[in-house]
Formats: structure tokens, C-alpha cells, sequence
């Protein structure tokens, strides 16, 4: 499901092109405006579909499952938090699904890093990454395992 | 300088007639180029196709009334180039520059060859037509150098020119120009008034003769992509995408989804907008 871009509705900020894990959105030379460089690399990730502050990309579903007539629409609200769905079925029912997409202002748990000590030479020449028993918390109680949490693994498919 | 109608100047050496042809000219080139733009690019058959699956997705029915108050936003965001300041101020800064230094530029030169050839220029034609033409070099400069996107979003050099740029170098050249002229003619250096005078003709007929391969046009097109935008938002169609969430809301509030948000803050502020798309 490759994306693409109104071209009426694009007014060429580069966000798309900021953002795009594939680096295949680029800057058409012809009228500045987005587009899909190469449509079968597209992961459809939707990152670029998000990003937009114009709504101006959309994805294309594949002929073969999803023929005419269906569409896959969001709007990430970074102002509120939420992100949107609308999808619209080929006979006509249509969904619409919201949730948070941040419960916290953006960039108020940011981690200072500047202010994090570095690794002392020891630590630097040790087998562990940085800060590694920390992070992963094999400082608090071992490793965790679905055992030292008191879960079992059931077998087969369940929900 | 800044006070007097350098075309009344250059009447000793082009006949006043010559000057209004050409500008008369150039209005047909714009016409004339708009109108095949439309046709070749199937723009308004697009506009309109567009127009009636919006139409046929609405899910109310707009009045007069509300079809007049988008028509009057419609205008007031063109005017103030208001969807150019949902990603960035300093595009719309430069915009708004570059767009009512056009208007004043291209009025007061049409003034000043038609009317004001024989009898004196208000000062405050003159001032307009200089200050119009500062504008327009200071805005395009600026989005020339360092807003475009395949400048500052892609990297690519300031001086990699593409087809997209015919309009604002070509803009941006013919007012530099214009000053440029107004400046050695005024100071009576002969040799270099023609040779400037000559060169302003050339990127001012490259400007409105190129309205096809440019994108000159978009000042007629864009309004009505945004007038077709806020239709659709008005009817409900919104082209498909999800209503706008009002947090405020109980139902929404409450909602099971919505429990994390709860008491969150309404504003949670810019999130990938808080920095620059200039991460190549």
C-alpha cells in the first residue's frame, strides 16, 4: 500500500521528507511538491502519512485486495494528543477509531543526557553497554523472566 | 530616485506606445498561459470532478449563508497566507512579502506606463513601485537561498537549479533588475541603463511568457484547492478523513480509548514540529 500525495493540497514544508525511515519521499523538480520516489520500497509505515500538516498524503491499498472504493484516512492531533482513524469499507460502513498518542506534554520526559556521567574506563572496556544493568534492571532482582513474574506460557493461540 | 517614474524617464528613448504594448502583451501571455495550463493539465476538469464526490460524500447540506462565510475565511487564508503558517512562520513571512510586493510592483508599473507617461507621478506611485520591487527581492531571496524545501528539507545546493525555480528566479532576477535599471538611469550611465534595461526585459518576458512550464499559476489555483478544502470540511466530506476531536468533550472524555487522556493537559504542544524538517 504505496503512498501518494495531492498535489493540490501539498504545499511542499518537507516533513514527509524529514521523516520517512525509506528516504524515498522526495521533492518533485518540476512544481516543489512531494512525492514517492520509488512506490514498491514504501514500508507503509504511515510516518510521512502522519507528519503531514496539510493531511495531503494518503495510501494507496493494492488492486488485488482492496480494490476501489475503500480508504484508510488518519490525523495525528499533535496539539491534543490523539490520533484518528477513518476507514471507510467498499460497501459503505465506516469506522472511526481515536486514542492518545501521548499522556505526558511533548518533550517534558525528554532525558538530559548532558547531564548523565559518562562511563568510567573500566566500564568503557567492559562487556556491558552503557548503563546496561540499570536499564534492563538486571540490578533490581535478576532478570526478569515470565517465572520471576509469576506468569506461565500457555501453549497454542489465545487472546 | 526613489521619487521619480523611471518609464517616463525611458520615453526619450522608447515610444510610450512600445512600453504599453509590451505590457499589454505580457497580460495576454499570463491570460493566454493560465488558460492552456487549465486545458493541458485538466486542472478544472480535476477541481470539478473533485468538487462533485465531495458533494456526493457530504453529509449536510451547507447554506448560502455558510458557503459565503468559507468563501470569506477562503480569502482572508490567501490573503494572509495562513496554510504556509501551519508549518512555518518564515514561509509565510517570505511569501507575504514576495506576494504583496508583486501586487504593488506589477499595479504601479502598469500605472506608471499607462497613466503617467505625459503628467507628473505621485511620489507615493514611485515610492510604491521601489518598495514593491525590495519586497519581492527580499522575500524571494530569502525563500530562494534558504527556505525551498530541496534547500533546507533535502539539502541540495542554493544554486541547483530545477524547472520549479523558472518562477522565482526568473521574479525574482526581473525586479533586481528593475532597480538595478532604475538606479544606472537615473544616475545617466548610458552603456550600463541599456545593457540592464535589456536584461530586465528578458527575465520580465521569461516571467509572464513561461506561465505554462512555471508555477506561476498556483497564485490561481491554489485559492481554489483551499476554497475546495474548507467545502469539504463545511459538508462534513472532509475528503474522507476523521472529524476534528474535541477533548472537551464528555463522550469523547469518557471514552474507554481515552482513558490515559484523562487528565492530561488540552495543549500537549508541538511534537515532530518543535525542530526544523532539516534532518538530512
Amino acid at each position: 500500500m504505496p503512498t501518494f500525495v495531492y498535489m493540490t493540497r501539498c504545499d511542499g514544508c518537507g516533513h514527509c521528507v524529514d521523516i520517512c525511515p525509506s528516504d524515498i519521499m522526495h521533492i518533485d523538480k518540476t512544481n516543489r511538491r512531494a512525492y514517492n520516489i520509488e512506490p514498491t520500497h514504501c514500508w507503509e509505515c504511515f510516518s510521512c502519512v502522519k507528519a503531514c500538516p496539510q493531511n495531503a498524503i494518503d495510501v494507496r491499498g493494492y488492486a488485488d485486495f482492496s480494490p476501489l472504493g475503500h480508504s484508510v484516512r488518519v490525523d495525528r492531533d499533535e496539539d491534543k494528543g490523539t490520533i484518528a482513524w477513518s476507514v471507510k469499507y467498499r460497501d459503505g460502513r465506516e469506522k472511526s477509531f481515536l486514542s492518545p498518542i501521548t499522556t505526558k506534554p511533548w518533550g517534558s520526559c525528554t532525558p538530559n543526557l548532558k547531564e548523565v556521567v559518562g562511563p568510567t574506563q573500566e566500564q568503557r572496556d567492559g562487556e556491558l553497554l552503557f548503563n546496561e544493568p540499570k536499564y534492563i534492571r538486571f540490578d533490581d532482582g535478576g532478570l526478569h523472566t515470565l517465572a520471576s513474574n509469576g506468569l506461565t506460557l500457555k501453549q497454542g493461540v489465545y487472546y | 530616485m526613489f521619487n521619480t517614474n523611471p518609464f517616463a524617464e525611458l520615453s526619450v528613448m522608447i515610444d510610450p506606445t512600445i512600453m504599453e504594448t509590451y505590457v499589454i502583451l505580457m497580460a495576454l501571455l499570463v491570460a493566454g498561459g493560465t488558460l492552456f495550463d487549465i486545458v493541458h493539465k485538466r486542472s478544472a476538469q480535476y477541481f470539478f470532478n473533485n468538487w462533485q464526490k465531495s458533494k456526493a460524500n457530504a453529509k449536510r447540506q451547507v447554506s448560502g449563508g455558510e458557503k459565503a462565510s468559507v468563501a470569506v475565511k477562503t480569502a482572508i487564508d490567501g490573503l494572509t497566507s495562513a496554510e504556509l503558517g501551519d508549518c512555518s512562520t518564515r514561509r509565510q513571512l517570505a511569501h507575504l512579502l514576495t506576494m504583496y510586493g508583486f501586487i504593488a510592483y506589477t499595479a504601479t508599473t502598469a500605472m506608471m506606463v499607462f497613466g503617467y507617461q505625459e503628467s507628473a507621478t505621485p511620489v507615493i506611485v514611485a515610492n510604491l513601485w521601489y518598495l514593491g520591487a525590495f519586497m519581492v527581492c527580499l522575500g524571494g531571496y530569502w525563500f530562494w537561498f534558504f527556505i525551498r524545501v530541496d534547500v533546507s528539507a533535502e539539502g541540495h545546493s542554493p544554486f541547483r537549479l530545477v524547472r520549479a525555480d523558472l518562477f522565482v528566479v526568473s521574479l525574482t532576477l526581473s525586479t533586481t533588475l528593475a532597480l538595478v535599471w532604475a538606479y544606472t538611469q537615473s544616475n545617466g550611465n548610458s552603456a550600463w541603463s541599456v545593457l540592464t534595461l535589456t536584461l530586465y526585459i528578458f527575465t520580465t518576458t521569461v516571467l509572464f511568457g513561461s506561465v505554462p512550464w512555471s508555477k506561476f499559476s498556483h497564485m490561481f489555483f491554489k485559492p481554489a484547492a483551499a476554497l475546495e478544502k474548507k467545502m469539504s470540511e463545511a459538508s462534513g466530506s472532509r475528503n474522507n478523513l476523521p472529524e476534528p476531536v474535541d477533548r472537551t468533550n464528555p463522550a469523547v472524555r469518557d471514552s474507554h480509548s481515552m482513558e490515559l487522556l484523562k487528565d492530561a493537559p488540552l495543549s500537549m504542544g508541538l511534537g515532530i514540529k518543535r525542530e526544523k524538517p532539516s534532518h538530512y
